[in-house]
């Protein structure tokens, strides 16, 4: 185990690599996932805005119709 | 004003026709493109740090290679995609190009970021230095900085359509640096070792150093596929949620 760890006496080359892909691989997925829940709950909330308000006039007529 | 409220329809029904079916796709593929991803990742690994010899020459630095290489090749793929996908949406105005291409670009980004600063992380015991400014390392550099900047553009136009294009011309022009970054090792003096496996004669690689970079590879590329089906229906729902509010603030 120890050996491992050291890696032929180039672990504080290999580990920093193999740790950084890491960060930077799961700070994608946990950055995009949040979006994509962002945007779904952002979604939902106008379309259920929009459907419980009564339908809007007629759009061609003026602010004073 | 009938006219254009017709217009509007239509174009609506065009715009989202192909992406709500890509949504019901994308779903559906989702839970098997994660699932495959982690246990490519996850047997790569084990061949990477644990099967795997080290090298004759390099000794353990060699297992740098199991991500530094998939993240270049990656970094290269991802660019193709978004070019690949700009062209499309230049040319045939499909509504889901110009999402692919927007979302290619952060991943694409991510994994040149991670080739470069491996790459260093490999030079500096391997070569002696951190970075030098040759060919490879340079035409690297200058390709995250056109994902920066592609980036940046479209974070600068509000207006999706207008970003879209901008950007894509932006992408288009700067594809001329793929094969320059491929041919790099080959045209130019370089530190950088040539092409190890996609090269005339087959790869020059033994097998058992071959098979942990390969499954690393494909587990790399599985999760870039992931991730852009995710960030793609994320980016759908955000011009979703556009249109709602515009169409609220017209009332």
């Amino acid at each position: 185990m120890q050996g491992f760890l050291e890696m032929g006496g180039y672990a504080a080359f290999i580990w920093p690599a193999y740790g950084l892909a890491f960060v930077v691989m799961i700070g994608l997925v946990v950055q995009s996932v949040g979006d994509f829940r962002a945007q779904r709950r952002l979604a939902g909330e106008l379309d259920a805005g929009r459907a419980a308000r009564p339908r809007a006039p007629a759009r061609s007529t003026g602010p004073d119709a | 004003m009938a006219g254009m409220s017709e217009l509007t329809a239509s174009q609506r029904f065009q715009a989202f026709a192909n992406p709500a079916r890509f949504m019901a796709l994308s779903e559906r593929l989702l839970p098997f493109c994660a699932g495959l991803t982690a246990v490519l990742i996850a047997v790569g690994l084990y061949l990477a740090l644990l099967d795997s010899p080290p090298d004759y020459q390099q000794g353990e630095t060699v297992r740098i290679m199991y991500i530094h290489v998939p993240s270049a090749w990656l970094s290269m793929f991802g660019y193709m995609v978004m070019a690949a996908a700009s062209a499309t949406a230049l040319i045939f105005r499909h509504p889901l190009a110009d999402i692919a291409a927007k979302s290619a670009a952060p991943i694409g980004a991510a994994f040149t970021f991670l080739a470069l600063v491996t790459g260093s992380l490999w030079g500096r015991p391997m070569w002696g230095t951190w970075w030098v400014w040759d060919a490879r390392l340079t035409s690297m550099l200058i390709l995250f900085f056109l994902y920066l900047g592609y980036m940046a553009l479209w974070a600068t136009i509000e207006e999706p359509v207008r970003a879209g294009r901008a950007a894509a011309v932006l992408a288009l022009v700067g594809s001329i640096n793929v094969p320059i970054i491929h041919y790099s090792v080959v045209w130019w003096n370089t530190l950088h070792q040539p092409a190890s496996v996609f090269r005339i004669g087959g790869p020059a690689i033994a097998t058992s150093m071959l098979m942990p970079l390969l499954v690393m590879a494909l587990g790399f590329t599985l999760f870039f596929v992931t991730l852009l089906l995710v960030r793609m229906r994320a980016e759908i729902l955000r011009r979703r949620v556009r249109v709602l509010r515009l169409a609220r603030t017209e009332r």
